[in-house]
């Protein structure tokens, strides 16, 4: 089987994130913590490759551990949704049209009418503002999204032959469900995955630039569009490499996605939309 | 008024067809046979010029000396519908499901400009009462989803001769349906050939059909045109061997024991099943739906028993509760005087296996053979010996212990089925649920498997419930049949004297609407 | 129809019932004592014993929850605790700039993207499809309140076309309250636009292998005329989920791009809440952005069965 080149170019920048993420656990030039006033606003190049914000952090320092906080919370937020969403939504198509089916699909689409940000904003004003509220908000905005997709390719497996051959074999529906169902949709997930995974780091993004997700001083990268703001009419190659980072994350992920459906199965194209 | 000749076609580097050459008469049925696969479909999409876009042909197809390959597309859409019209198998997704059935009619008229909106809609109602649709029974502003089965075919059918088409293709129309319905559609079919005098091309699997209806029979194996000639002589004295062969399949009867004496194995007394429906209102109280309603029947020890009837008549439901997945509101079955339900033990469960229709869902992709065939042992523990019983298994549906490390898309569908006959073997039931098992194989394949049922019954003392719609199926593999309507047994007895003399009403419709394969 | 109007309708006000009973559990149960959380470690008990009977925090939860999602119904929201005035007359003003700032991007990213979808999968395979896609690919990941900055900087920095923020009022006119809300919609839309862009494209094309478009071009249509006449509107139906669940995405991203563009809307009002521990115009301002993705969602199952005559039955 060919690797598509989407999903060789989404690895690629996907792992290049990730790696600088990793990087910055034990690694960075210049430590961003310290304010360095007299060195604000300095161009890329030099010691300082990316340049320096306002306060005179180094850009590069600011956008690896940026990097940290955003696919942490994105990722912590996915595997929420799926460690909750998917029993959920097998859970439901195991027991089609019962009143547990009913009140797990109704509750759903109660969350659903929560936006991440209106989840963010409830936890905020009860709890304070800090990355752990923005990972509850995508995380529980994720529940919902793979139940359905669980449901939705559950359902069409219970109707196959090869499950009621399960059942007459005496096989509960839990047993069915994690032996027959979740192999079969486990591509579906992990496409759904990368997804979500995407929209977790433009949510996070946004989060944080409003100030309901990481709190100073850690960097993250929608605080650093926030912060370039006042000076982007002046400056705005400050919030390039946030934005930049941003967008060629989201990008690779997305492509990554698109390739995986490829490559794993052409007819994924149909279930996921 | 057609004319194929030396057609050939191939999709990338596939060959689909090669040198197919045909012709078509009017006011004639041609019936176009052979097995899935044949190349029956492509033919008639290569006339209609709606192949694939990765499909290239060469050869002809000549229409009223044009070459309807060399035609340009625009002119292709004029032709469509109005000289040529062209009908599918499937009338629950052919209709557009948010358009009524009298505007898809009309769109016939109204796409090649012949009549004024008003107009077309004034034919469009002639024409579906024209097929059997009359707009007192069933209104034009109706949509698509209101009717059955049949009536969607009908609407088809009235999309596709409301311009009184020269020829009409007709691919696999009957095969989705019902068999009184069928019925009522092929006369529906040769009625309009031969009032307009159409030429129509009837592609079929089932040479039972073609038998009754064509004048000439074309058949065709792995894209090829092996013979055609007139309907008669091909039937009875085919030039090709493999003509010969299909037809002894599908009258392919398997030799079987006279039918036991024994002691009833399965008994079912009284079963009823009752489903709500939806309610009417959201303050009134749901409907209900007597699927299963007060059936009885016992199997003996050793018997094949054959269940018929057509779609929504019942059988699946009752099919469920004899496999123990529903529970009966009414009623009880029991097997080998211990009862059947959802939570029965393990002894009585593994004593009831069963072989599903579909050789593609059957078999969870992602296991090997082996983990396929063991799970029947789950309520009872692996046994010590699974590895020699699996092999025993696989040999004796035919295929070899090696297959047992393969996955089933390894397979192809009449093995699947052979896969699944292992699986039903392989825990020593007594009683084998054969739940339209062969109606998705081609006619040798089927036969193959006929044979080997018969055989492992004779070899195992195994008890068939052989649940299916084809009767010459059911006529030629059971010993006694059971005829179900609307949720009731409506008549039971010895095979032959269902077939000989059917006593009721219902019975008697059915064998009249069943085609018959007329060879000699 | 009616019956499934009336079904749905029923069900917009349980959604209705059990969000509201969410919200009020979070705010008012969760943190414990209200009227201390509100007032932080510093506030004398005088203080909070007023507020404390101010809120109606002497009576039972249920009390409470009836009391104020009966004024919820009624238009009374209660007042303010930092403002001091009705948070009915505060979110009155707020919501004329939020609610329309969404409604508007969605009309713009649906004006956009069903033709381009259509087109895409019209010219599938093609280089135009290829391009159109890589375009969408982008947009979806460009973080919308970042692309609100680049539009200012070249529609009302560079080029003075539109404001660079700030809202004139309604007062001022349509033509000016518009011109003020279009960069940001624009901005808002653009995101959305792709992705739906996107699903339109393959709904469309998962229609064209569908066997009804088999038998219209069997019938003699062109494959133009097959995609107008049949797969549009089949194809739509999936594209309409999307349109519903788009709106709660646009009015979350319309109260964070207020704070690029300087509009006085719900977000502004809601972060200030907030950081003010104003639980009331929290509480509040929550319950009516739930309230219009709920009635949303409902306006979109009515459409759904306007498209699709097989759900009217049920």
């Amino acid at each position: 089987m060919r690797t598509p080149i989407q999903l060789k170019i989404g690895a690629l920048l996907t792992g290049l994130f990730l790696a600088a993420a990793l990087v910055s656990l034990f690694y960075t030039p210049h430590s961003v913590t310290g304010v360095n006033i007299a060195g604000k606003l300095a161009p890329p190049g030099g010691a300082h490759l990316l340049g320096t914000d306002h306060l005179g952090r180094d850009l590069l320092s600011m956008l690896m551990i940026g990097a940290r906080t955003s696919i942490a919370v994105a990722l912590v937020a996915v595997g929420i949704g799926i460690a909750l969403g998917v029993p959920l939504g097998l859970a439901a198509a195991a027991h089609r049209g019962t009143w547990a089916d009913e009140v797990l699909m109704r509750g759903n689409d109660l969350i659903f009418a929560f936006p991440s940000l209106v989840i963010a904003i409830l936890i905020t004003a009860v709890a304070g503002p800090s990355a752990l509220n923005a990972i509850l908000a995508i995380g529980i905005f994720n529940i919902p999204v793979f139940a359905r997709v669980a449901r939705g390719a559950a359902l069409s497996l219970w109707t196959r032959d090869f499950i009621l051959a399960a059942r007459v074999a005496g096989k509960s529906r839990a047993r069915i469900s994690a032996e027959h169902i979740l192999p079969n949709i486990a591509n579906l997930l992990v496409v759904q995955g990368t997804i979500q995974f995407s929209l977790g780091i433009l949510a996070e993004a946004g989060l944080s630039y409003v100030g309901l997700g990481a709190q100073p001083p850690t960097p993250s990268w929608g605080r650093m569009l926030a912060e370039s703001q006042t000076l982007f009419y002046s400056n705005p190659g400050l919030a390039m490499f946030p934005a930049g980072c941003i967008i060629l994350t989201v990008l690779g992920l997305n492509l990554m996605g698109d390739g995986l459906r490829d490559l794993l199965d052409p007819r994924l194209r149909r279930a996921v939309s | 008024m057609i004319e194929i000749s030396n057609l050939s076609l191939t999709i990338g580097t596939h060959p689909i067809l090669r040198d197919v050459s045909l012709s078509l008469e009017p006011a004639q049925i041609t019936g176009l046979v052979g097995e899935s696969g044949s190349g029956k479909s492509m033919t008639a999409l290569s006339i209609m010029g709606l192949l694939p876009r990765a499909a290239r042909t060469t050869g002809s197809i000549t229409f009223d000396g044009q070459d309807l390959r060399q035609t340009p597309e625009r002119r292709m859409c004029a032709i469509r519908g109005n000289d040529i019209g062209m009908i599918f198998q499937e009338p629950m997704t052919a209709l557009n499901p948010v358009q009524t059935i009298g505007a898809q009619v009309a769109e016939t008229l109204r796409i090649h400009g012949v009549a004024s909106r008003a107009k077309a809609q004034e034919i469009a109602a002639q024409t579906l009462a024209r097929v059997g649709l009359p707009p007192e029974k069933v209104p034009p502003d109706r949509y698509p989803h209101q009717l059955s089965g049949g009536q969607r075919q009908r609407v088809c059918i009235a999309m596709a001769v409301a311009l009184r088409p020269r020829v009409l293709i007709a691919d696999e129309p009957t095969t989705a349906l019902d068999v009184t319905t069928q019925a009522q559609i092929l006369t529906l079919l040769q009625d309009l050939v031969q009032q307009d005098g159409m030429a129509l091309l009837l592609i079929t699997h089932d040479l039972a059909v073609v038998s009754q209806l064509a004048d000439r029979i074309a058949v065709m194996q792995n894209g090829q045109l092996l013979e055609s000639g007139p309907a008669r002589s091909t039937l009875t004295a085919p030039q090709h061997a493999y003509t010969g062969a299909l037809l002894a399949a599908a009258a392919h009867s398997p030799r079987r024991a006279a039918p036991p004496k024994g002691r009833p194995l399965l008994r079912v007394q009284n079963a009823t099943r009752i489903y709500p429906t939806a309610r009417e209102t959201p303050f009134s109280p749901p409907g209900e739906l007597r699927a299963v309603d007060r059936v009885s029947f016992d199997i003996k020890r050793g018997e094949s028993l054959g269940l018929v009837g057509e779609s929504g008549c019942g059988k699946s439901t009752l099919t469920r509760a004899i496999l123990g997945l529903d529970a009966l509101q009414e009623g009880a079955i029991t097997l080998a005087e211990a009862p059947v339900t959802p939570d029965m033990p393990a002894e009585t469960r593994q004593k009831m296996q069963v072989v599903f229709q579909d050789p593609y869902s059957s078999f969870n992709p992602r296991h090997r053979v082996s983990r396929i065939l063991r799970e029947p042992f789950h309520l009872s523990g692996i046994p010590k010996d699974l590895p020699d019983r699996i092999a025993k298994a696989l040999t004796d549906t035919g295929l070899s212990p090696e297959d047992a490390h393969k996955y089933p898309h390894e397979f192809s569908g009449g093995q699947r089925q052979r896969i699944a006959l292992a699986r039903a073997l392989i825990a020593q039931p007594d009683l084998i649920v054969l739940d339209e098992a062969v109606s998705a194989l081609d006619v040798q394949v089927r036969a193959q498997i006929l044979d080997l049922l018969a055989d492992l019954q004779a070899r195992y003392a195994l008890t068939y419930l052989f649940i299916s719609h084809d009767l010459t199926v059911v006529r030629a593999v059971t010993d006694r049949t059971m005829v179900m309507q609307a949720g009731k047994i409506v008549e039971t007895g010895p095979t032959e004297d269902i077939f000989r003399t059917p006593q009721h009403p219902y019975t008697r419709a059915l064998l009249a609407a069943a085609p018959r394969l007329e060879t000699i | 129809m009616i019956r499934f109007a009336a079904f749905r309708l029923l069900s917009l006000c349980l959604s209705l019932l059990a969000a509201s009973l969410v919200v009020f559990c979070v705010i008012e149960v969760i943190p414990g004592d209200t009227a201390s959380f509100m007032l932080g470690l510093n506030a004398s008990p005088e203080a909070e014993a007023a507020l404390r009977s101010e809120l109606g925090l002497d009576k039972g939860l249920v009390a409470r929850y009836l009391a104020w999602a009966g004024g919820m119904l009624t238009g009374d929201f209660g007042t303010s605790y930092t403002y001091r005035v009705p948070v009915a007359d505060l979110v009155a003003q707020r919501i004329l700039v939020s609610l329309p700032l969404a409604l508007y991007a969605l009309i713009l990213s649906t004006l956009i993207a069903l033709p381009v979808g259509l087109l895409a999968a019209a010219l599938r395979g093609r280089a135009a499809d290829y391009g159109i896609m890589g375009i969408t690919q982008l947009g979806i990941a460009v973080p919308n309140f970042w692309f609100g900055m680049l539009l200012v900087l070249a529609f009302a920095i560079t080029y003075r076309i539109f404001p660079a923020g700030g809202f004139p009022g309604w007062e001022a006119g349509f033509g000016p309250a518009m011109r003020a809300l279009t960069l940001p919609a624009v901005a808002l839309a653009l995101p959305q636009a792709s992705i739906l862009a996107r699903v339109m494209r393959s709904s469309v094309i998962e229609t064209l292998d569908a066997d009804f478009i088999r038998t219209a071009r069997a019938k003699g249509l062109s494959e133009g005329q097959a995609i107008r006449r049949h797969a549009f509107r089949n194809a739509l139906i999936p594209v309409l989920t999307i349109i519903g669940l788009q709106f709660s995405f646009l009015l979350a991203g319309a109260i964070i791009i207020e704070n690029v563009f300087y509009l006085p809307g719900l977000g502004r009002l809601i972060f200030q809440g907030i950081t003010q521990r104003d639980l009331i115009v929290v509480e509040s301002v929550v319950m009516l952005l739930v309230f219009a993705v709920i009635t949303v969602t409902f306006l979109v199952d009515i459409a759904y069965a306007l498209v699709d005559p097989r759900l009217r039955r049920r």
